[in-house]
């Protein structure tokens, strides 16, 4: 059966999506990618979406999947790589990928990847928001 | 919107789609319409997706069906139409399901007015218990 490769990189998982991904393809990836997130105990998980040129809403919920699963399971995500036209349709279409976080490319992502593991190292509570009360 | 200006077609072609597997090669097929008339990446990716989100309420609500891709043209530019129909329950209120965030089934409830944002026409028929025609047409430079 067709998979899309995912590659352990330190404590991070990589993934390339490099065709266009069918429904099964994309159920394989969400169920393979929390398994590995379970089997190397990975604190993120890099998604590039470089070469995809069309998101649709299946394909949207996927991400937004994928990211929701990894946060379950402990880890973070982010995905890079966005075309300029995708991002365009993406929201003309309606599909705001909320709970998804984004990079301009993959060195920003593991960037990013890398604050966000800081951060949840650092502040254990939950209540690191901070909103002004006045009115 | 529904003001159709006279409408050519110069080239057609029928495309099936009854199982998941086969909305990629329609849409690599209307890709390869979109470029053959010279459609930029940004309406092509518009058109593109488009496809992808009606194809999928083909499967998802008509059990499948056709869709015709059709370069045309209305006398000032090219572009392409898409006609899909499906012989399913039909839509019992078209209305309500072109209404922004309603969904009857489990996806993200942008389909249908998403979709139609995305291209320059857009029209739905349907008929309860005889099927549904949606046809769209996304110009050249639209």
């Amino acid at each position: 059966m067709e998979r899309i490769p995912i590659l352990k990189m330190g404590d991070f998982l990589l993934v390339t999506i490099q065709v266009d991904l069918y429904d099964q393809l994309a159920e394989n990836l969400e169920t393979d990618l929390v398994n590995s997130v379970k089997k190397y105990e990975s604190k993120g998980v890099l998604i590039d979406i470089s070469s995809v040129s069309i998101i649709d809403s299946f394909m949207g919920r996927i991400l937004g999947n994928i990211g929701m699963m990894s946060k379950i399971m402990g880890a973070e995500s982010v995905i890079v790589g966005m075309q300029p036209a995708v991002a365009i349709t993406l929201v003309e279409l309606g599909l705001t990928l909320t709970g998804v976080s984004t990079a301009l490319n993959v060195e920003k992502g593991m960037d990013l990847l890398r604050s966000k593991i800081e951060l949840s190292d650092t502040q254990s509570d939950d209540d690191d928001d901070y909103y002004d009360d006045t009115e | 919107m529904m003001m159709m200006t006279t409408t050519t077609i110069q080239n057609r072609e029928e495309f099936v789609v009854v199982r998941e597997q086969d909305v990629i090669p329609f849409r690599n097929k209307v890709k390869d319409a979109a470029v053959k008339i010279g459609m930029g990446i940004l309406n092509q990716t518009k058109l593109i997706t488009a496809a992808s989100e009606l194809a999928r309420n083909l499967l998802k609500y008509g059990g499948g069906g056709m869709v015709s891709i059709e370069s045309v043209n209305n006398g000032r530019e090219n572009g392409i139409r898409l006609v899909f129909s499906d012989k399913g329950p039909g839509i019992a209120d078209i209305d309500l399901a072109m209404r922004d965030g309603y969904s009857s089934g489990k996806s993200l409830g942008l389909g249908l007015p998403g979709t139609k944002r995305l291209v320059n026409e857009f029209n739905i028929q349907s008929a309860i218990g005889q099927g549904t025609t949606v046809t769209i047409i996304k110009w050249k430079n639209g």
